[in-house]
Formats: C-alpha cells, structure tokens, sequence
C-alpha cells in the first residue's frame, strides 16, 4: 500500500480566546487575535503522518485555504512530519463566504491532482461547527468515507475505520481511495518542536488560486447577521429537586434550574422547603 | 531515619505509609530531608523537574535525554521591545557594512505580542532612532497625546493637579499606544529583515560553556505529564548556541533570576523593587470618547503609604478605545491587600464611572513592573550574554515610561554586540564573548542620565506624607533641579519582606463587583484568553511544598490568594477534613510573575511552562 495522503489544515480562533463579535454585527473579530490550527484537524495531520511512518503511505500533503497567514499552519502540519503542503490562496470578500461547499470542491480538485488515496480531515472546525466537508468531498469525489473515526488501519486494499456514533461504536470495511474525518480519541498529536519547524522553513508549500484548480466560489449563502448569545441569567439554588416535591405539578413549575424546574418566584407551593433564591456569583 | 521518640505512634504510620508512596513516586534522596521537615501530611502540590531532577527520577530511566543544537551568532530571549530592537539593530548593522549575522529570537507567546501588556503611554525617541521612516512603514503609533489630566482622588472627590512642563507626567510628544501591535509590527519589521523569530518556544535553561560562560539557552522539553513523569509524546527542548546571548525577558525574567545568583550580578546595587500593574480595554460609548486623553491619578482607595495610582487613555483607532488600569506598589505591608479588588472599585469612583458607563470590557491582564529604577541596576553584562530592557530594568518610574528606554538599551546591545562579532583581532578569555562596552555606552547615553535625574521620587514616597511628600519631592528636586541633588536615597528593601503578619492588619472590606463595571476575578481572567496545556507540571514551583499552610497561610493568611491576578493561588479545605492546602490553577497563570516577587516565603520559584501557553493578549 503505497500511496499519497492529502490532509486538509484550518487557521481557526484559538479555542481558549474569548469571542467578540464585531459592532457591525457581519461576524467576529479575528485581526490580531491569536489563531492556531484546528484541533481536529492537528489529530489529522498525526494519523497521516503515522500512517506514512508505518510506511502504509509514502506521502503527506497539507492543505490549507485561506490568506497568506495560512501559511504558519501549513508550517505547523509540516514540523509535524507532512513532506509538503499547498496553500489554496482565497481572500477578501471570498474568504468571508468560504464555506464547507467551496473547501471540498478545492479538496476534491486537489485530490484528483495529486493522485492522492486517501483524504484526512477534521470532523468539523471548532469556528463553523459544520462537520461537512469531508463527507462532500467523499461525495464530489465519489469515494467511500469513514467518518467520526476513532481508530484506523489498513485491511488489505481497504481500510477499516472505527467510527464514533451516538450509540457506542461502528466498525466499517471501506475500499481505498476513500475520505475519513477524525475524531477527538483518534490519537494524541505530537509536538512541532523548534529542531523541526527549522526543518519546516526548507519543506515546500506550493500556491495555488481555486481559478487554477477550475473551482468556482461563488456562495449559496448569505450572512445576515452574528450576534452575541443571549446573557445568561443569574442561577437560582434549591433546596430540593422536583422530584423530592410531593405538590408541584407541570402547572405549577416556574424557574427552570439547569433542567430542573422548580417553584415559582421563591416560594415553595409545597410550604416543606425553602427555596434559596440568590444570585450565583 | 525518623528519631523515634520524636513522634506519636499515629504519627509514625502515617509517615511510614507515606513513605511507602514516596518510594515509587519520588526520588528518596530528597523525600528523606523534606519529610523530616514536615508536621503534617502535605499532599504534594509541586512536580516540576526543576524541584524534582529526573536522573535521581526512576520513572525516566532510559528515555532519552539528548538534544539537538544549532549554532547562530546571536540569540536572543524574549520578543518584546527591547529583544526585537535589538534584533533588529543587529540586522541593520549587518546589512549596512556587508557582514553575515545569524540572529535567532526565542519568545514563550504564542505570537509576538500575546504576552505584552502596558498601559501604554510612549516616548517615539528610541523608535526614532531605530527606523526613522517609522510613520512611513506604518508603525502603529495612531494616537497622539493631546490632553494630559492628573488628579488626586478622596473617596468621593477629584482634586486636580496641573501638569506643568518639565514635570516627568507631562506627554506633550508622546503616542498613546497599544503596545502588543506595535511589538507585533516590530516582529514584521525584524521578519523582513531577516530575523529568526520563533514564537511559542520559551527559553527554560541557560547553558555554560566548562570555563563558565553562557553558551547559548536550551527551550523548554514538551511532554511531560502533571505528576512529572513521560509522556508519549515527550521530546526533549532544543539547544541553541551563540557567541553572545542577549536576555530580555521582561520585569523579574526567570533566567535572569538565575543569572544574578550565578554571576552574582546584584552584589552592588539594591534588590529590585516591583508594582503590579492591572489593565482592561473597554469599548465606551462615542459621546463620552475624547481621543487623544491621558488621565492619571493617585489617591483613593489607596492610602498615602500605598504607591499606586491608575491610569486611563483613549485611543484613536477607529472604535471608541480606552485603554484603563490600575499600579500598586508591591511594597505594601498590609497582606489583605487584593490590588485586584482595589481596580475593580476604582472604577466606581464618581469621575471615572460616568465614563465607562454604557461601555463593554473587551480585554483584561495583569503584569508586574519595576520601581527600583537607579538603585536597583544590577551589573548588565557577563561572559556570554548580557541583559536588556525591563529584565535589569530602564523604566522611569515616575514618567511610568520603560519601553523607549528598553529599546534604547536593546540598540546599544545591538551596537556593542556587532562590534565585538566582527572585530578580527578579537582575543576573548572565554568561549561565550564578554560585552562589557555596553554597559559603559549605556552610562554615556541618556537612559542612564534620564534614571539617576529621577533616582530619589520613588523612595521618597517612604516618608511620614507617603505619595503626597513624593509629589512635593518632585516639585522641589526635579522640577527645578532637575535630580542634581547630591544624596541618593534608598528603598525599603525586598518587596517579599515588607509584609506585617495578618494578626497585626486589619482586613479590607471590597464591594462585591456589579458585572456591569466591576467585575469578579474568574471571568476577567477568561477575557484575558489565557490557557495552558493541562497535562504539565504546574510551573508555579513551591520549593519546600509544606511552607504554603505553615507560613503563607497560618502568619499572612495567604497573600498569594489576593494578589494573584488570575487566581492561581486558592486554600481549600482538604478532603480529608484537618486543615487547608494550597490549590495551584497553573492554568490561569498570566505570567505576571508578581507570586514570585511577593511571596514573604519566597518559596514560589516561577519557571517558564510548555511554550505556547499563557496569555492571548491582543493589543494590551
């Protein structure tokens, strides 16, 4: 089993950053707040880098779409072990309407030119939350896909993925060359130590435009507006579950206490408890 | 090993079977003087291999400790203004006179500028010098000073103070600046010039030559579990070696701290003394917006023997910026003292108040400064390396103005740096290169004059009349004899020293934070974006993990819990019911370093975590 595997990077908001989202409420501010990559998309770039460390594969691309910056995360997959990487170069108005659609048909275009086998990507981006892309790049590609995978390896010319379902565990024979999305207990990712981000700087990344790639990225979608949550509301302590309650009935149930509905308004119907209204600080 | 009579049969036990546990998680050599030091059973806190060394370590027998090195010309520790200046400068001479110079710049931040935090309020002289085409290149110096206010503030008044020329806070020239962009542009300024720079690895080892010279700077291994055993994903940290190492880590830097004990750099200047500096950045309302303002005051809710004050500009920058913050000297004596607290109910005061009104806290954090200036510059050179910026420390405390100093000495680095590196004729006594010029053409430049002028305006906030007697010291010897005075005053000594027993000090009652202008401690944290890799050895060290609950807490009642800015430090009862321990949330850490500078044990040793991790500042 000898083949290239294409690995796709975002550049996302660092997940411990706090979100602000912008006064003009078309989405969030991003200029100079700290970026990394994707974390799913890190657990990636490890079971690729692994899969070719095993020899099961000769080589590993990262990819990234994005503005220049995308570059430092091309950087990190390649300290991480990718032999190169391509930076798809989209910006501006088309980097804001950059969506799940746009990414695949570039993955799908990519991986048909570079003769990849397999696809590893994230299962979502921690900023879209969209778990789409890699199951339209099966779908453009007309591959097979294993998806939520939390274990893979190569059964004969295929490969059999263990995928993560609401109901425990399901295992699926899928034929190379096929698309798989990686979940969080897929593995744990090394570190891109300084020895190999010197290395890094020598590995290629090659540009490209969608335009060269004949991908067009016109959205479907339009952003009307992003707005903060709602405030959450100071809590309120109890004294007693509903359930320990011998009067209160569905009618008579007011606040709602992290899913628990309680009595109304501090006072307790059943005149047995006492209901401790404070302000949780 | 344990005298027998000293201990109750209970006693005995519990040590024994303590013992027992330690025999397969620490290293017996040391179990053996600590635990005969204990009263009580102390649940370990402390993990780090710079308490605990890994080759008397049975969990790392066998793995492999070797590291890779690289060789450059210069490395520099930390990217903050001085480290890149001198980066830069360095480039600049190289480029200028033909030359080839490998400069490589390690920084713990993730980004250059996630760690910075300032007021800022700056003086463009240094930047000037450095590149004077700064406007051109589009430095981030958008706002000029156009109003300076001072004020001195009683609980529910402002008494004004006119700022005349000639007084150290007058800003007529000055940028009001967000100094995480600037150092950001900076690290685009020293990229373009050819700099290495390398964000997210931090510098945790200095390395010596065998005649005694620093030789260059290891980074920090990654991969090390909580408890401090290997991970799977363990890889040792890099070496990188130079002919000159310059270090600018910033105020109380932790190599530095070392360095001082080794080379003995502090034998003849006073010990260092620091502030803590608390910020926010607000969006307010455009009406109440005057860009362009540089507001200071002094006074409530400190007293007069409390150094501190607060600061508040408004920037220029499209939004309706300011930029707000709080100093308290680290010399205060009360231990109930929460400099947190003391912020958050400054901005209730009746002339701040109206302004953040109808505004929303964007950003938060917290860094200690240095107050020593004059007094306190320990020797700045040594075989193999030399200190820059506010690490020794070049701010004007007065002015509260550090970073065109800083640069300034990160450019003469630069200047004697090159110098020395291609001299031909150089004979050195030592492998790592001596740089003695620069402390020579330091005390010839303005930095050392603009110091020693405003030597004595610090300590003379020690007297009967506190800040006030300072401000009428500065009248009387600065303002008119510009700090010609013959006499040099001293400080008090240790800020870690100044602490009164808690029995002796009254508590202080803070008002509980509104959410709408103050705030409690956990989610301005949050906003600060700080976060590290959980699964690591808390970098906040303890050397002796007992003296927490017996010192800390039982004579201070825990200082370290209020003068936290980020809550690392919490007592908690134990689970077993008999008494408190220490809590460390190394995790929230916003490597302000004031635990490590404050603590009257002086037991917290603060060493620098994974790199990568700490604060996510962006232009504070």
């Amino acid at each position: 089993m000898s083949g290239r595997v294409l690995v796709g990077v975002k550049r996302v908001i660092d997940y411990a950053v706090k979100i602000r989202v912008k006064p003009d409420k078309t989405g969030v501010v991003t200029d100079g707040v700290k970026h990394s990559m994707n974390p799913f998309c890190e657990i990636a770039v490890e079971e690729a880098v692994r899969l070719r460390e095993k020899k099961l594969m000769k080589e590993v691309i990262a990819v990234s779409c994005g503005p220049q910056q995308c570059q430092e995360t091309i950087r990190t997959a390649l300290a991480m072990g990718a032999d190169r990487g391509i930076h798809v170069e989209v910006s501006g108005k088309d980097y804001e309407n950059l969506g799940p659609l746009q990414v695949s048909k570039i993955m799908a275009a990519l991986a048909k030119k570079e003769e990849a086998s397999l696809v590893i990507v994230g299962k979502q981006a921690i900023d879209g939350d969209c778990n789409q892309t890699g199951q339209m790049t099966a779908a453009l590609l007309d591959w097979p896909q294993g998806t939520f995978a939390s274990e893979v390896s190569v059964d004969g010319d295929g490969l059999k993925v263990e995928r993560e379902i609401d109901g425990g565990l399901e295992s699926v024979r899928i034929k190379m060359p096929a698309v798989v999305t990686t979940d969080l207990r897929l593995n744990e990712p090394r570190y891109a130590t300084l020895p190999n981000i010197m290395k890094a700087k020598k590995k290629k990344i090659a540009s490209v435009k969608p335009a060269d790639l004949g991908v067009e990225l016109t959205s479907r979608l339009e952003i009307l507006a992003v707005e903060d949550p709602p405030q959450r509301q100071s809590g309120v302590k109890v004294e007693h579950l509903v359930e320990d309650c011998p009067v209160a009935s569905p009618s008579t149930l007011g606040i709602e206490v992290g899913g628990v509905l309680c009595c109304r308004g501090g006072t307790c119907l059943s005149s047995q408890y006492t209901v401790i209204t404070a302000g949780l600080d | 090993m344990f005298p027998a009579c000293k201990y109750t049969l209970q006693a005995r036990q519990c040590l024994c079977s303590l013992k027992a546990l330690q025999r397969d998680h620490l290293p017996s050599l040391f179990c053996a003087t600590r635990w005969s030091s204990s009263s009580s059973t102390t649940p370990r806190i402390t993990s780090h291999y710079t308490v605990y060394p890994r080759d008397k370590d049975p969990r790392w027998e066998g793995v492999n400790m070797e590291r890779f090195a690289d060789e450059a010309d210069v490395v520099i520790v930390g990217a903050g203004p001085a480290g890149l200046s001198a980066a830069i400068h360095l480039k600049q001479l190289a480029s200028e006179q033909g030359k080839e110079l490998r400069v490589c710049v390690v920084e713990k931040a993730s980004q250059i500028g996630a760690h910075t935090l300032s007021g800022a309020c700056i003086e463009p002289s240094a930047l000037q010098e450095l590149f004077p085409d700064w406007k051109e290149r589009g430095a981030p110096l958008h706002t000029p000073v156009t109003e300076d206010k001072f004020g001195i503030l009683t609980e529910r008044y402002r008494i004004p103070v006119p700022i005349l020329p000639g007084l150290p806070m007058n800003n007529h020239g000055n940028y009001i600046v967000r100094l995480g962009h600037l150092v950001s542009w900076l690290g685009e300024q020293a990229e373009e010039l050819g700099v290495e720079l390398y964000p997210g690895y931090a510098a945790a080892e200095v390395l010596f030559h065998e005649d005694g010279s620093v030789k260059g700077i290891a980074t920090n291994d990654v991969g090390i579990s909580k408890d401090g055993s290997p991970k799977d994903t363990f890889e040792r940290g890099m070496e990188l070696h130079a002919k000159v190492t310059i270090f600018g880590e910033g105020c109380h830097g932790h190599l530095a701290k070392q360095l001082y004990k080794h080379f003995n750099l502090r034998q003849d200047c006073e010990p260092q003394t620091y502030a803590i500096g608390l910020k926010e950045v607000w969006v307010i309302d455009e009406k109440k917006w005057k860009p362009g303002r540089v507001e200071h005051t002094v006074g409530w809710p400190l007293d007069r023997h409390s150094y501190g004050g607060s600061f508040l500009y408004h920037l220029n920058e499209g939004e309706p910026l300011v930029a707000l913050g709080f100093v308290v000297g680290l010399d205060y004596q009360n231990p109930y003292m929460n400099p947190f607290r003391e912020f958050q109910r400054w901005k209730h005061h009746p002339t701040v108040l109206p302004t953040l009104e109808g505004g929303k806290r964007i950003s938060y954090g917290a860094r200690a400064l240095n107050e020593g200036g004059f007094q306190s510059l320990p020797k700045l050179t040594f075989p193999g390396g030399l200190l820059v910026g506010c690490s020794p420390g070049f701010m004007n405390v007065p002015k509260i103005k550090g970073t065109h100093s800083a640069m300034k000495s990160g450019m003469m680095a630069a200047e004697t740096v090159f110098s020395k590196l291609t001299n031909e004729n150089l004979q050195s006594e030592t492998k790592g290169l001596c740089v003695p010029e620069y402390e020579e053409n330091l005390k010839n430049s303005w930095v050392w004059k603009e110091l020693y002028s405003v030597r004595n305006i610090r300590p003379s906030c020690h007297g009967l009349f506190g800040v006030y007697g300072g401000m009428v010291y500065t009248g009387i010897f600065y303002w008119i004899l510009r700090g010609k005075e013959p006499w040099t005053l001293k400080h008090k000594g240790l800020d870690s020293a100044q602490l009164k027993p808690a029995k002796d000090c009254t508590p202080i009652e803070y008002p509980k934070p509104d959410g709408k202008i103050s705030f409690d401690l956990l989610s301005s944290v949050a906003l600060s974006g700080t976060n590290h890799e959980h699964d690591q050895p808390p970098h906040l060290t303890l050397k002796n993990d007992n003296i927490p609950v017996n010192n800390n807490l039982a004579i201070y009642d825990g200082p370290e819990q209020r003068f936290c800015p980020a809550g690392v430090y919490e007592y908690v009862p134990k689970e077993t019911g008999d008494g408190m321990r220490l809590q460390i949330n190394a995790q929230n850490c916003v490597h302000c370093k004031t635990c490590d500078i404050k603590d009257p044990s002086q037991n917290i040793n603060w060493v620098v975590p994974e790199g990568g991790g700490g604060p996510a500042y962006n232009g504070m």
